[in-house]
């Protein structure tokens, strides 16, 4: 293990996604497959020693496989066969032979000699008839990937079982990598993947953990066990520190802490403009527990509860008394200040019941949200049960995501207004004057806004979405998240047109994805019409202090014409050169992101 | 050194599958002499379960076994038995 003495000071540059400063050593979590180092070795004791260091992962691997077999469980014995096939491929002479000789003859690295023994494997495999046999090839793939894992001393650690307080490299981690890393260990994470609203990177903001993806190459240059420090602020990482460097960002950190707690001290205030504009700055949250962290930021009531949780939580679906609980706890400690209810957001994958069955090639495109509801009315239904009787407790909207036209709108509306005369006859209590809305974050919704408008008491923006359907860029794709722009010009006119078709409609218009919280966007949002914006809670104290220290009439003056701008690099630019002027501390404390 | 040549005709169900080539390996590791199993012109290593799969065996397939060392006819009584009983399966 290096641990960074006599090495010297690196910086990488990557996306900052999760603000913070953190220093502390690196731990390497490779989860994709091993990379392969290609290498000629000129002398005889090298290759002996290149041989023998394959030998040994193959040894190793044999260790491994042993004790996969010993330790599995009795129910799976009748399995067992497969490992000791595994270990039969391990020492096959086509597979281990052929990559000594390679070694040997070709004079090259022990990698590179078994990856093209398994390529040769693979195209004689491909040539047989039977199908049953040429799958077989996933075997000496697996066979194959765990000896390169061993020449390259990759232990292939489990997230969930990180316990000491260490940064995570990796090339990329998914939805249920984060999900399992332990916070209180982890202090943050860099990927060389991802862009700024990969779900990871969603997932480490509500962590609240420093994060920067997008580094490219962070996992071949960064090695076990070196201190890093970790700018999720500026994106910045620095590999092997030197002494005066620490203490800068030292420094650094703690004018950061500071900061953040200055403007949290004074954000129960309410968010009015200079010029006494009122904006409602509403938190997002998915669990009942983030309920404190939305009072604690002096939130203006709950703009879009995710209602997904207690549905992914249970294998069955939860019972209508389980979600009433939920939502009215809710919402009576979010009263008298409105919750919006979101219905379920789900895809048919999600269930268990039709899980084995439906695998959608395009999920974000399939059968999920108001799709699925409409589909399977009695669960849609038992959810609209439990949140007209949380409606009796406090302030409660509801809101329907994924809705592409007026169609799907009228049918759901139908079953709402069949829920209500249910209890209507069952003499249940509940909001006569709940107000009902939609997610708009379908292009085809934005385009019929004026229509839509005329059926319902407000419009959401969800714009996390509606960028990833507008753009056809999907976010987690490493190779065009970067064309994922929330200051893409098209985008904001289709904002700018959502809330046109509201206010000539007289309805309420709130943007609740990721923008909502950005302090770059405040202004462009501000400018666009937009009074509520709903965020992640710990963006609250931010916003609002960028909202107390402008008027609405400059933010219209400064931004109104972005609109007019071609590229959104030029509204980028454009916005952080008028964001940094109009609150200069902003940017030095690495709020906004040129 | 002794060779012994002899015709196997694969009769159960599955052909040689992954586990029945499994098992001819290692039959093939409790004895010194080594086999090669031959299938119209091509000929493989009988010590590898991978050379042996490639060889594509279904059923009623006729394979020539060569086997060569001092215990050869062991082997090749052995490898009938094993043959005959279907590699230990039903069918």
């Amino acid at each position: 293990m290096r641990t960074g003495t006599g090495e010297s000071q690196k910086t990488l540059r990557g996306i900052a996604v999760s603000r913070g400063i953190i220093i502390g050593k690196a731990r390497l979590v490779d989860r994709s497959k091993v990379k392969i180092f290609y290498q000629y070795l000129i002398g005889d004791d090298k290759l002996s020693r290149e041989i023998e260091r394959f030998k040994e992962a193959v040894h190793t691997t044999e260790d491994q496989l042993n004790i996969l077999k010993n330790g599995m469980p009795e129910k799976l014995k009748g399995h067992a066969f497969i490992l000791d096939s595994h270990m039969m491929i391990l020492k096959d002479s086509m597979l281990n032979d052929a990559t000594i000789r390679k070694i040997h003859d070709e004079k090259i690295n022990a990698e590179w000699a078994l990856k093209k023994s398994f390529e040769e494997i693979k195209e004689i495999f491909a040539q047989i008839d039977d199908e049953y046999i040429s799958k077989r090839i996933k075997d000496v793939e697996n066979v194959t990937e765990r000896i390169l894992r061993n020449l390259s001393g990759d232990k292939h650690p489990s997230l969930a079982e990180i316990n000491e307080r260490v940064i995570i490299v990796a090339h990329e981690l998914s939805p249920g990598d984060t999900s399992e890393l332990n916070t209180s260990k982890v202090m943050g994470f860099i990927t060389d993947a991802g862009g700024r609203t990969s779900h990871a990177a969603i997932m480490a903001q509500a962590l609240q953990i420093p994060v920067v993806v997008g580094l490219e190459a962070a996992t071949s240059l960064v090695a076990e066990g070196e201190l890093l420090i970790v700018d999720g602020n500026t994106g910045e990482v620095i590999i092997n520190p030197d002494e005066e460097t620490i203490i800068e960002y030292q420094e650094r950190q703690l004018q950061h802490e500071e900061y953040k707690s200055s403007i949290a001290r004074v954000s129960y205030l309410p968010a009015v403009t200079l010029d006494g504009h009122a904006i409602a700055v509403k938190a997002n949250m998915e669990f009942l527990e983030e309920v404190a962290a939305a009072r604690e930021f002096g939130s203006d009531g709950v703009g879009l509860y995710r209602s997904e949780f207690l549905y992914l939580r249970s294998k069955g679906l939860p019972k209508e008394e389980t979600l009433f609980e939920d939502y009215r706890e809710v919402v009576e400690i979010i009263a008298p200040a409105p919750v919006t209810i979101r219905t379920l957001d789900l895809g048919a994958d999600k269930f268990a019941l039709e899980a084995e069955s439906h695998r959608e090639m395009n999920p974000a495109l399939g059968l999920r949200a108001i799709r699925f509801c409409l589909q399977n009315p009695e669960i849609f239904k038992t959810q609209l049960r439990a949140i007209l009787r949380a409606s009796h407790y406090g302030t409660v909207r509801v809101m329907f995501p994924m809705i592409s036209g007026l169609q799907e709108l009228l049918d759901a509306k139908e079953i709402f207004s069949h829920v209500k005369k249910e209890l209507d006859r069952e003499k249940v209590a509940y909001d006569e004057n709940m107000k009902m809305g939609i997610m708009i974050e379908i292009p085809s919704a934005v385009t019929m806004a004026e229509v839509l408008a005329q059926y319902v008491d407000f419009f959401s923006i969800g714009t996390n979405d509606l960028i990833q359907y507008a753009l056809a860029i999907d976010r987690v794709n490493e190779h065009v998240a970067h064309m994922y722009q929330p200051f893409h010009p098209a985008l904001l006119r289709m904002i700018g047109q959502v809330v046109d078709a509201a206010k000539n409609a007289e309805i309420d218009v709130s943007v609740c994805g990721e923008m909502a919280g950005d302090p770059l966007c405040v202004g462009i949002l501000l400018a666009l019409g937009i009074d509520e914006l709903s965020m992640n809670s710990r963006a609250i104290p931010v916003i609002k202090k960028i909202i107390r220290s402008i008027t609405l009439e400059a933010a219209r003056a400064d931004f109104g014409s972005v609109l007019d701008l071609r590229t959104a690099n030029e509204v980028r630019a454009y916005v952080y050169d008028r964001m940094k002027d109009l609150l200069p501390e902003l940017d030095e404390k690495g709020y906004l992101d040129a | 050194m002794d060779e012994v040549v002899g015709k196997i005709k694969i009769s159960n169900d599955l052909g040689v599958h992954a586990r029945a080539a499994a098992k001819i390996v290692a039959l093939g590791n409790k004895f010194e002499s080594r086999l090669y199993l031959k299938k119209g012109d091509r000929e493989v290593d009988g010590s590898s379960i991978l050379a042996i799969l490639t060889l594509s065996c279904p059923k009623g397939t006729e394979i020539a076994a060569r086997i060569v060392g001092k215990d050869s006819a062991a082997f090749m009584a052995g490898l009938r038995e094993l043959v005959e009983r279907k590699f230990g399966e039903a069918k």
